[in-house]
């Protein structure tokens, strides 16, 4: 017989300071010019794909289906985030009040607002597509999810989205010329070749914040009576029910809010750059973000953080080894899977002691872990 | 066993099925009426038909393969029932799934336990107090005070119920990681958390010894006069259900071949032919 | 005419598909595992096809042999090193070791061969059939593509369910421990499956390289998708339903890409995919598996 680890409770209030710790250090780091700059241009990707690491964690790892269309909701959050973002700044210009010239003038406000409603236009398609996702289970919910991914990835590619100066939104699938934008109107979505001229406002300080939120929505979740619903919904869908658990509710509940987080981390992604393509949010992306997840350890929110991290700042760091290094990542993807999953492998590594060995396992196999 | 305790007096109902003569005054909580499925073609459970009363405690026995489980399965609609009718508390049920039958207040175990094996026996417990216990996801998010007032209540009703079974010490532990017998006492908790009028239980004693079973029959006696349930249990260990049930309903090939108290099963000669066989009155396992 | 003509290109492409199919749904059938390297073992498929021509000069037919073999021994090595430790281990951990096996094959491809695209010349010497006065023309690899894709469907429908080692396998994907303890070895049989779909997966990429002649590190990561997705239309785990899959997710590409948009064709086969899971939700061919309570 096994306890538990440490109380909820504690163990949230680690994560928080571990995520709070690092905010400090790197703003020291920056400040003290000891980043490199390569580095300080991943640190809002970072924090837009712990998000998303955190979120998918909610559908994989709590939820317990695998989703491999993740990237799919951060899409459509990254152009919705980026639509909103430049109306209000449309806005901004041509309004007469004066107060909100003033405050949609002030960038974190447009930021916070694109990221919301990048956010709900995420959420209104998780709705949508897990109406018919969520009546399969396992490996067909996940080819149906990949296919809605494919799916959104598609229709981006071909829809071209402008306003005009008056900020009214114009939306053609055939052509930029088609939409008949007057003088002085913008183009925004441009088919393939994606959102352009994007005013960059997204900030480190706002990722962290983002985390931050995350963090408390779905912690908060987890350790309530709707997480304990989902969780039960997860160990056994019919005992669920026959305890009088709508499983339908409660996997649309972790799902929607999967989406929606996805989606504002979309936002914020997007308005970092100053174009981007939908190409980027493709099925590759889904698997990079399912990786970040399962090697920090499926429903363990604290490992999706530091896997995201850990992941995206390796290939940085092995840039020296330009030629092997994503073949070194590969070797490592596997390395890791097999030493962590397979019984002899795992005894020959064994070096933590019992009790971590044995955290390990609960955490990181794979299987269904304690939740952090 | 229970020499002691009187011996309750079974009466007859309209509908032919025998109820205990307490529960008389009341309608059956639980009718079924030719209750029957097939699975494309093959006729798992035919004409079932049983009644039982408010605070009975009545036992489903048949050999291996009979349709025992099957019939759990109808009342709980995990299986959509092909024939017939269940009443509720004189309600009927054709239009509920399986969860609506739970808050209707019919609630299981299983046979294979089904236990949520990674989480808590306590919160396995709190998820029974599911509908009892509510409050919603954005107060459970934003830690409004109805929450911390909710989870308190939470606490303290999983605990009591724990308490039934000396469970309270292991609140902490996995569900996964316990005996095979506590399992199925947490498994037996979860049920009752619900809050249910009527409680199927799918082979309570399978695994255990002597003493944990006659531990478990008084455990089933007690919850029953406390909660003031019927209780309805597929059991193999006649000693089990010989001692407790006041109702027995034998079925074979999905289909009752004999009802009636203890006494007049153990001495039906079909019964004896297809399930008892030689060993008379003793385990047939 | 020219629907006839597409209709051909699609069950063309379809019968690719088909071939590539066959190897996830058998592995899948049969070690109950969704191999995501499977299409990066086409691209292997290609590039040894390919470097058997181009540098050694060796006629067509060898180089496909060269490229099945090649693709038997990867395919085998990879399951030996990287999934058979794994039999254990939830399906999700298997899974990313998937993932981490594709990218190791693609990037290391990258370092061998780099990313410039190389061009394929079709290896099948026949020429094109002109038919209804060259209204019509077919490919001599559209035909030998269908050609081959019947011939191999037979061939495996015959193995499956007339030999020995057919039995084995019918026997490990109904129940691996039964069969086991019936004298089933497992181990050899799952190691057989992989081979027979790593040397499918190479004439795919032969095919698939002749048909569409570039050949890079990523070209077999899409077909592979689309296989899979195939596999899954047709019911994942049944040989006529991978077939089947294939052909009709080849014929909605090619025919979406001609009448509706060649950008949305992609979507508009996984709108088909979504749209069958719900009425079948196992699929076209599918078992429905009944939960036991």
């Amino acid at each position: 017989m096994r306890r538990l680890r440490l109380r909820p409770s504690t163990d949230n209030l680690l994560t928080y300071g571990l995520v709070i710790v690092a905010y400090i250090v790197i703003r020291i780091l920056i400040a003290s010019g000891n980043i490199s700059s390569a580095l300080q241009g991943q640190l809002v990707p970072i924090t837009a794909y712990i998000v998303m690491a955190i979120s998918l964690n909610l559908t994989v790892g709590v939820l317990g289906e695998l989703s491999l269309g993740h990237a799919g909701f951060m899409s459509v959050g990254a152009f919705t985030g980026v639509i909103t973002a430049t109306l209000l700044s449309t806005f901004a210009d041509t309004t007469s009040l004066e107060w909100l010239s003033l405050a949609l003038g002030m960038p974190w406000l447009r930021l916070a607002l694109a990221m919301l409603f990048g956010g709900t236009m995420a959420g209104i398609f998780g709705f949508l597509i897990g109406v018919p996702v969520l009546r399969l289970h396992g490996d067909y919910l996940a080819i149906v999810t990949l296919a809605f991914g494919e799916i959104i990835k598609n229709v981006m590619n071909v829809i071209y989205i402008g306003c005009d100066a008056n900020g009214i939104l114009r939306i053609s699938a055939v052509s930029a010329n088609d939409l008949q934008l007057s003088e002085g109107g913008k183009i925004i979505l441009s088919g393939p070749m994606g959102a352009i001229g994007i005013t960059k406002i997204s900030s480190f300080t706002a990722g962290f914040i983002l985390i931050l939120i995350t963090l408390f929505v779905v912690l908060n979740l987890i350790n309530s009576r709707a997480g304990r619903a989902i969780k039960a919904v997860r160990d056994d869908k019919i005992a669920a029910e026959s305890v009088g658990i709508s499983t339908w509710r409660y996997r649309m509940m972790a799902f929607v809010t999967s989406a929606t987080l996805a989606g504002a981390a979309g936002a914020l992604y997007a308005l970092n750059y100053s174009t981007v393509v939908a190409r980027k949010f493709d099925f590759n992306t889904s698997i990079l973000i399912l990786v970040f997840v399962v090697l920090g350890g499926m429903g363990n929110i604290r490992g999706s953080i530091i896997a995201a991290t850990v992941l995206t700042v390796l290939p940085e760091v092995l840039r020296a080894f330009n030629e092997v290094r994503m073949l070194a990542y590969a070797v490592i993807l596997i390395l890791v899977m097999l030493i962590r999953n397979n019984s002899t492998l795992r005894r020959l590594f064994r070096r933590n002691g019992r009790n971590g060995a044995m955290r390990k396992k609960n955490l990181l196999n794979g299987g269904k872990g304690d939740e952090a | 066993m229970n020499a002691a305790k009187e011996k309750t007096i079974m009466v007859p109902l309209p509908s032919q099925a025998i109820i205990p003569e307490r529960d008389a005054a009341k309608k059956p909580i639980l009718e079924v009426h030719r209750l029957g499925i097939n699975f494309g073609g093959l006729v798992a459970v035919e004409d079932f038909n049983i009644a039982v009363g408010r605070t009975e405690i009545c036992g489903l026995i048949g050999p291996n393969g009979a349709g025992k489980t099957t019939i759990f399965n109808l009342l709980t609609k995990v299986y959509k029932p092909t024939s017939g009718a269940i009443l509720l508390d004189g309600k009927d049920t054709a239009n509920m799934n399986t969860v609506q039958i739970n808050r209707a207040g019919i609630a299981r175990t299983f046979q294979n336990i089904r236990l949520f094996r990674s989480l808590s026996v306590e919160d396995n417990v709190k998820i029974g107090l599911h509908n009892e216990v509510r409050y919603s996801m954005g107060t459970g998010i934003l830690r409004l005070p109805k929450f911390f007032k909710s989870e308190r209540r939470a606490r303290e009703r999983a605990m009591e119920l724990l308490d039934i079974f000396d469970m309270t010490h292991l609140a902490s532990h996995r569900a996964g990681s316990l005996p095979y017998g506590a399992q199925r006492r947490l498994e037996f908790v979860r049920a009752l958390a619900t809050n249910p009028k009527v409680l199927l239980l799918d082979e309570p004693a399978a695994g255990m010894n002597p003493s944990e079973t006659e531990e478990l029959m008084s455990n089933i006696e007690k919850i029953r006069d406390r909660f003031q349930i019927a209780i309805v249990l597929i059991e193999h260990d006649m000693r089990l259900v010989m001692g407790i049930c006041e109702g027995i309903a034998v079925i074979n090939y999905g289909k009752i071949i004999a009802k009636g108290t203890p006494e007049e099963i153990q001495a039906n000669p079909l019964v004896i032919e297809a399930y008892l066989g030689k060993k008379k009155g003793d385990e047939a396992c | 005419m020219d629907f006839l003509s597409y209709f051909i290109s699609g069950i063309s492409l379809g019968s690719i598909y088909a071939i590539i199919a066959l190897g996830y749904t058998m592995v899948y059938g049969i070690a109950k595992m969704l191999n995501f390297a499977h299409g990066d073992v086409i691209m292997v498929g290609g590039y040894m096809s390919f470097m058997a021509t181009t540098n050694f000069g060796w006629p067509p037919l060898l180089s496909v042999l060269f490229a099945m073999v090649v693709c038997t021994v990867l395919g085998i090595l990879i399951e030996q090193l990287a999934y058979k430790p794994l039999r254990a281990a939830p399906s999700l951990a298997v899974l990313i070791t998937a993932i981490g096996v594709s990218y190791f094959l693609q990037n290391a491809a990258l370092l061998i061969w780099s990313a410039n695209p190389k061009s394929f010349s079709s290896i099948v010497p026949f020429d094109s059939l002109r038919l209804f006065g060259g209204k019509l023309i077919i490919s001599g690899t559209t035909i030998v593509t269908i050609i081959v894709c019947i011939v191999i469907i037979s061939a495996l429908n015959t193995i499956v369910n007339k030999t020995k080692v057919g039995k084995a396998m019918r026997a490990v994907s109904e129940d691996k421990d039964a069969a086991q303890l019936m004298g089933v070895s497992v181990n050899k049989t799952i190691s057989i499956t992989f081979a027979i779909g790593s040397a499918l997966a190479a004439i795919a990429g032969v095919l698939l390289c002749s048909a569409y002649p570039i050949l890079m590190p990523t070209t077999g990561a899409m077909p592979g998708i689309k296989a899979f997705t195939a596999a899954v239309f047709g019911g994942i785990g049944s040989i006529p339903g991978a077939f089947l899959g294939g052909i009709l997710l080849g014929i909605i590409e090619i025919l979406g890409k001609a009448y509706v948009s060649t950008q949305l064709s992609d979507a508009i086969v996984f709108a088909v995919l979504i749209i069958i899971l719900l009425v079948k939700p196992t699929g076209l061919l599918g078992k429905k598996v009944l939960v036991k309570v």
